[in-house]
């Protein structure tokens, strides 16, 4: 009857709708999720429902593991067939400063090896903090034939050997980006590797090698390369040089120099500012190692698009500068060396409204005589100029309350802010009183705040400060700081973004680190050196928390019952089978 | 629970500092007892017992920054003063200070006089922990500062890096050790401050740049020299045209010395007053003392330098 008749219908418009729903077409779903590039989003969208984990699986070209031992190569291989690229990072940040023993592992050869079975059409690898050796790059020179991006930075093990191979066999090259790596630098003669018919190369840095090149090999593989966009050279190479390798390369949109230092003669002199202002694309430029205050002109009418402008390798004074930056005026990001002192910092705030990112480097950071190097002031004078400024790394001798006060009142879109004072435990310079203050004004103010370092005489105070406030806080280092287990406790139990904490040489002990418990699973990692941690903490922590991998390591001559160096981090692959000796997991 | 123990903070010692190993009473540390250690000591740096000295040698040559020391050296800081390290070992990095000079290192920032009292830092769990020593990895600067060739260098820093701080990537840091930054008229040789290379310019007459040779390196007369003929052997005399640097194929290494035995070219050098003198007629310390630039140049144009540079030296005392 009637109700019946309701009734069925409404199943078959239920029906209707479930066959709606799963008859959505996978291919639709893929191409959908295809668009999606973060991998924050994917992420996401693979924890919606199971079509959608797999749609998203199968339409992932590029797969970002941050921490190496977090997951397997067979868990990866498993979930993505199709991936193109992939980024891996290693190390514990600290292993820059040389933390971390230096066999600790991240070694990149296993993950070739699984790669090269499950992912023979890989295009580009890009390592943060990982080991690799020439023996692995000439595995991945000839396992992937449609290889086209390496970008290695940061990572140790390997020497030019190793480029010479990537150059030789990687015919479809379009990248070749070395950064900051500890290479062994045998020689140049890796250029020469790359073949006559060699053209694709769009990006070629390797101003990390210190030895001199091939210039003759260069020249004709930039001659070559048209599409070359990004090339940053080491100091070996001349200002003449570099001159001669720009007439044949315009379009160049980076470029890093080399040595900017040589005599030149007045010719020599206009036919480099020529071939710089010929580059109409440029909107970055580095290098400029030992340049020459006089020769800094020859910028001038080049890179008025300048966006980026890295000078921290330049020793520039004051004056240098503020001439200089007149003609920058779309500058975005601004790298310096603390040569240029406060007065041309103030050149900056003054010319330099659209900048949104600065970075101060030490010239001297080890020599306590030096009484120049940036102060207070100079980080205020930008703030009252630079109102957009959101990034900045600040290495001074001195610092106050009152001007980091002042500062993130100007510019309250900090995300990332990283102050070092250079002397550990150094109180307000004018005050004496500990640098609480001011960082509790960073996270009250800078509500967007991701990444901060502090510094400086530090009491819990700050740290209260940042549990409390900082509440889109994702990393966070710490050094020297704090007064007891209290501090770490804040911030562990605020902070709910946070993902990465970094400590050394803080007084935080078993209590401290025993308070995370429950957070530790949400964090990639944590890192805890000379602390106050013993061993039995962090056995009772691993025995808390199966699904942690926990890392010691000892120092020589320490007592047994110290946790020198404590590494903790989330892992779905269990603890990890190609630890060192040295390194004791629990 | 072990004791709290405490370190007295000690100021440089005039030995040289062995490079931090297992330090020479693990066995006591086994008890987490050390009772020498807990004992305060207030003389000056230097004073102390021959028994402890060599303890401290060991460890206490670093000084601490122990965990739950903060109060400890926080209350030794309210001078407002800066944080000095002492000490130091074998890693040669241009924070290592210098045995000899110890002037300017005693007294003033020392934080072991009788002020200090309790400033030893405060170890909680009973464990002695130590600051890690530095070890800078692959410092170009480790060559640097063992030179024994007498140049009397500035005192380097007063104090040993903590590893790892301030926070700089290896590559910055050997890259700016190499080339100081200069404060001054770029034609002076670089200032001895504390850095330890000596960097000076050589100009060839016919060369197209100059280039540079660090004296601190090059520890005699016949290493400069050969370390010039490596630099300046790509240049054939003659045949640097307008395109600059000319190929390096097919040209002998030894095409410069011949030229240079050959009485063509000299080597000479422009010292603090200005003059131009031959190479190789003073020793080579105060060559490396007084030489700003170096320049090859023709024969033709040195005559009349030898006999200044004797007279000279004699004018000197």
């Amino acid at each position: 009857m009637e109700s019946f008749e309701l009734k069925r219908s409404k199943d078959s418009v239920n029906s209707d709708q479930s066959a709606h729903w799963s008859s959505f077409p996978d291919e639709v779903l893929e191409r959908v999720l295809s668009r999606l590039k973060s991998h924050r989003d994917r992420s996401s969208a693979s924890l919606v429902c199971k079509d959608w984990y797999h749609a998203e699986r199968w339409s992932r070209t590029n797969v970002f593991i941050g921490n190496c031992y977090s997951v397997s190569q067979e868990i990866v291989v498993r979930r993505f067939s199709r991936i193109r690229s992939v980024t891996l990072k290693g190390k514990p940040r600290f292993s820059d400063f040389n933390l971390v023993p230096e066999n600790w592992g991240a070694n990149i050869h296993a993950w070739l090896v699984v790669f090269a079975a499950k992912y023979p059409f890989l295009e580009e690898l890009r390592l943060k903090r990982m080991a690799i050796n020439d023996q692995s790059l000439e595995f991945l020179a000839v396992s992937f034939p449609n290889f086209k991006a390496l970008s290695l930075l940061s990572c140790d093990g390997f020497s030019t050997n190793g480029l010479a191979a990537i150059a030789t066999h990687c015919k479809n090259l379009t990248e070749l980006d070395i950064q900051e790596n500890d290479i062994d630098d045998i020689g140049g003669s890796w250029l020469s590797c790359f073949p006559e018919s060699f053209t694709s190369l769009e990006v070629l840095n390797f101003a990390n090698l210190t030895s001199d090149i091939n210039f003759d090999a260069l020249e004709k593989l930039v001659g070559r390369c048209k599409s070359m966009r990004v090339l940053k050279l080491n100091r070996s190479v001349s200002l003449e040089q570099l001159q001669r390798l720009l007439v044949n390369a315009p379009r160049l949109a980076e470029l890093g120099t080399g040595s900017f230092s040589q005599e030149l003669i007045v010719r020599e002199y206009e036919e480099l500012e020529s071939a710089l202002s010929n580059c109409k694309n440029m909107h970055t430029l580095s290098g400029l190692w030992d340049a020459k205050g006089i020769y800094l002109p020859a910028l001038y009418p080049a890179c008025t698009h300048l966006t980026f402008l890295n000078l921290s390798y330049a020793a520039l004074q004051s004056l240098e500068l503020a001439k200089l930056l007149p003609h920058r005026r779309r500058l975005k990001h601004l790298w310096v060396l603390d040569t240029v002192e406060d007065k041309g910092l103030e050149a900056v705030g003054l010319n330099c409204p659209l900048l949104e990112e600065l970075r101060v480097f030490p010239a001297d950071p080890f020599d306590d005589e030096i009484v120049h190097g940036v102060t207070d002031a100079g980080f205020v004078a930008v703030s009252f100029g630079c109102p957009r400024l959101h990034y900045v790394l600040y290495f001074c001798r001195q610092m106050t309350n009152a001007a980091v006060a002042t500062i993130v009142q100007n510019c309250p879109d900090f995300t990332h802010f990283r102050l070092c004072i250079m002397n550990p435990g150094q109180p307000d310079h004018l005050t004496n009183e500990p640098m609480d203050e001011a960082f509790g004004a960073v996270v009250k103010t800078c509500t967007k705040l991701q990444r901060l370092s502090v510094s400086g005489r530090l009491t819990d105070r700050t740290f209260e400060y940042i549990g409390r406030y900082a509440k889109n806080l994702e990393t966070l280092s710490v050094a020297f700081a704090g007064s007891s287990d209290w501090g770490m406790q804040c911030v562990l139990g605020g902070c709910p973004k946070l993902r990465k904490l970094e400590i050394r040489d803080c007084p935080f002990g078993n209590a401290a680190l025993l308070s995370g418990l429950e957070k530790y699973e949400s964090m990639r990692s944590l890192w805890m050196s000379a602390c106050n941690v013993t061993m039995n903490g962090c056995r009772l922590l691993a025995r808390e928390m199966p699904r942690l991998n926990i890392e010691v390591m000892k120092e020589d001559g320490s007592d047994d019952s110290q946790a020198d160096k404590v590494y903790v981090y989330r892992s779905i692959a269990g603890p990890r089978r190609d630890a060192p000796r040295s390194v004791l997991t629990l | 629970m072990s004791k709290p123990i405490e370190h007295d903070y000690i100021g440089l010692s005039e030995q040289p500092l062995p490079s931090m190993e297992k330090s020479s009473d693990t066995n006591d540390k086994k008890n987490g007892l050390r009772l020498k250690d807990t004992e305060l000591r207030l003389g000056l740096p230097g004073s102390d017992s021959p028994e402890r000295e060599d303890h401290d040698q060991n460890v206490l040559s670093l000084k601490s920054f122990v965990p739950g020391a903060k109060r400890g050296f926080s209350d030794a800081l309210d001078g407002g003063g800066k944080w000095v390290f002492s000490g130091g070992s074998g890693g040669g990095s241009e924070g290592l200070f210098s045995p000899r000079g110890g002037g300017k290192n005693n007294g003033g920032n020392d934080l072991s006089g009788p002020d200090s009292g309790l400033g030893g830092p405060v170890l909680k769990d009973g464990a002695a922990q130590k600051p890690q020593v530095v070890q800078e990895k692959k410092s170009q600067r480790v060559a640097g500062s063992i030179h024994g060739n007498g140049i009397t260098a500035a005192p380097a820093p007063t104090r040993a890096q903590v590893v790892g701080w301030p926070p700089i990537r290896s590559f910055r840091k050997n890259t700016m050790a190499s080339h100081p930054s200069k404060n001054d008229d770029d034609d002076n040789a670089e200032a001895n401050l504390g850095s330890e290379c000596l960097y000076v310019k050589v100009s060839m007459d016919g060369a197209p740049y100059l280039r540079k040779v660090d004296l601190k390196i090059s520890g005699s007369y016949k290493e400069l020299s050969s370390a010039l003929e490596k630099m300046f052997s790509c240049f054939t005399i003659g045949q640097c045209g307008s395109n600059g640097v000319s190929s390096r194929d097919g040209l002998s290494e030894s095409r410069l010395i011949d030229l240079l035995h050959s009485s063509e070219y000299v080597l000479t050098y422009e010292d603090k007053d200005g003059d131009w003198m031959l190479v190789g007629d003073v020793p080579w310390e105060m060559f490396t003392n007084s030489c700003k630039r170096l320049r090859i140049m023709k024969s033709t144009e040195a005559i009349g330098l030898a006999p200044r540079a004797m007279e000279k030296c004699q004018n000197r005392t």
